[in-house]
């Protein structure tokens, strides 16, 4: 059985352990945002429609956490940073990265990650790895 | 805005003062901010209090333990802006004619390491998806991309700050350090190190604000928030669009103040600005008008944001040596200025310093500047 999304939200857990980002698209601005809203969080156009974002990126900045912040219990240290969706128009995300080689510009993809959520239990949560 | 004047500041060092209560820290700054004004606490018609830790009803008691109730208390939350906010409602209800005489002060009391916000949802916490000092590191690597600076520079002013810091005996660290320890101490996200952060702590300051009295005159403060769009935001969204069009809270708040004043940021002698971490203050240059994007190298190799050069920076030794007590720190600055623009700062005195900028930017994200004139 797979385990359970980090919030049910912001993530999507297929069958087979499979992650998907669930977002927002609006007709009106014509912008995506994530995580989804009521309204689109740039314009305030309120015809927010559900969208699954793209699975593929490009690393926009990367940084490195070396310290555990409080209330996360996973392992450090770990990469995280800002990826650039694939698609149009423009999307960039914050999102946990891994994998050798990663950096700027850096093609990556989405990926489940396993961490204790807040009760301490396993959830899964999304990362990209290049 | 020219009808507010400060006078009467007061302080409580920042720093670590186990048994300490944040309200004897408060105590200590606006007795000090009162007895300089020459009023007891039964003269004050209004009080506002910046905190972000310190809880229900931080102000009151502060004043409950001065005998000082029975006006209208105000406790404001603003993040690292919080003791803007509350110098900016204060100001406004002198010139509107609200009251003649209030007081400002901030107190705080941090638990050490990482800054805890209740900003974040906990499952965002369970990612670890809420580190500021990552947050700071993704806009540090940003800003060296884009305008060539790097981490030299980061550590350069680090060195400043420091250096600013070992004549002021109400800041945490008074210990010089040299570029080459900055780059050399522990790293956290890179490109920041340890010494390029500054440290969560505990301190008090206080404000008293008058009509047309004698002192150092606020003429210009405006508190903005962020636009909406710029995933690299102090606000810490999730996603963004786009930020190269996006104007920052600090520059909103920049421009209004400017403009109360009728003053731009050619006329400023000396500046007090965030420096949660070493680029952004970096930052900070740039969005408050006070240099063009890059041009933070020459500002730094030239040493004119250094006390005695054309424009200190920070002369207080800023956060970086003072560190943040997140409620006092903005109103941390306005003491600072007041010094400055009185002529009493003693070894770090900015000669002949006739107006000063104050800017404070955190979680909101809200962004303070304000102008004061001499």
């Amino acid at each position: 059985m797979p385990v359970r999304p980090i919030d049910p939200s912001v993530l999507r857990v297929d069958d087979g352990g499979g992650v998907s980002l669930l977002g927002g698209w609006s007709p009106t601005s014509g912008l995506r945002h994530f995580p989804r809203s009521p309204v689109c969080p740039f314009t305030g156009a309120d015809d927010v429609e559900p969208i699954d974002l793209p699975h593929t990126g490009t690393v926009w900045l990367h940084t490195t956490v070396t310290v555990a912040p409080p209330g996360y219990s996973g392992p450090v240290p770990y990469g995280i940073g800002i990826v650039e969706l694939d698609g149009t128009p423009r999307l960039r995300i914050v999102a946990r990265l891994s994998g050798p080689g990663v950096g700027p510009g850096v093609p990556v993809s989405l990926t489940g990650e396993e961490l204790p959520g807040p009760d301490g239990e396993p959830a899964l949560t999304w990362a990209f790895h290049t | 805005m020219s009808s507010v004047r400060i006078t009467g500041v007061g302080l409580h060092p920042f720093g670590r003062f186990e048994g300490m209560t944040g309200t004897t820290m408060g105590v200590v700054a606006v007795r000090a901010a009162l007895d300089e004004a020459g009023i007891g606490v039964d003269a004050v018609q209004a009080a506002y209090c910046g905190t972000a830790y310190g809880g229900i009803a931080s102000g009151h008691r502060v004043l409950g333990s001065l005998a000082g109730t029975g006006i209208p208390i105000y406790d404001v939350e603003a993040g690292c802006a919080s003791g803007g906010a509350a110098l900016q409602l204060a100001a406004a209800s002198i010139s509107s004619g609200q009251h003649d005489r209030v007081l400002v002060f901030g107190v705080e009391k941090m638990p050490k390491g990482i800054i805890r916000s209740s900003f974040f949802a906990p499952w965002q916490e369970a990612a670890g998806l809420t580190p500021a000092p990552a947050y700071f590191a993704l806009r540090a690597q940003r800003l060296l991309m884009d305008t060539g600076l790097t981490v030299d520079h980061l550590a350069r002013v680090v060195v400043k700050n420091r250096s600013h810091g070992i004549a002021n005996p109400d800041a945490m660290y008074r210990k010089a350090v040299t570029a080459k320890e900055v780059l050399a101490s522990r790293m956290i996200c890179p490109p920041l190190t340890l010494f390029m952060l500054c440290s969560p702590n505990e301190g008090a300051a206080a404000v008293v604000l008058e009509r047309d009295g004698k002192g150092v005159s606020v003429a210009g403060i405006s508190l903005r928030s962020h636009l909406p769009g710029n995933v690299l935001g102090e606000d810490s969204p999730l996603s963004g669009i786009d930020d190269g069009a996006i104007t920052p809270p600090t520059t909103l708040a920049a421009h209004d103040a400017y403009a109360q004043a009728a003053l731009g940021p050619g006329d400023v002698d000396v500046v007090e600005c965030q420096d949660t971490d070493a680029a952004r203050e970096l930052l900070g240059w740039a969005e408050l008008g006070l240099c063009t994007p890059g041009e933070q190298a020459a500002i730094l190799a030239d040493g004119s944001a250094l006390v005695g050069g054309g424009r200190p920076i920070n002369p207080s030794g800023g956060l970086l040596s003072k560190g943040e007590p997140l409620g006092a720190s903005a109103l941390g600055q306005i003491v600072e200025l007041v010094r400055q623009l009185r002529g009493t700062a003693g070894a770090r005195q900015v000669e002949g310093a006739r107006v000063g900028l104050a800017h404070v930017i955190g979680r909101g994200a809200n962004a303070c500047v304000t102008v004061l004139v001499q």
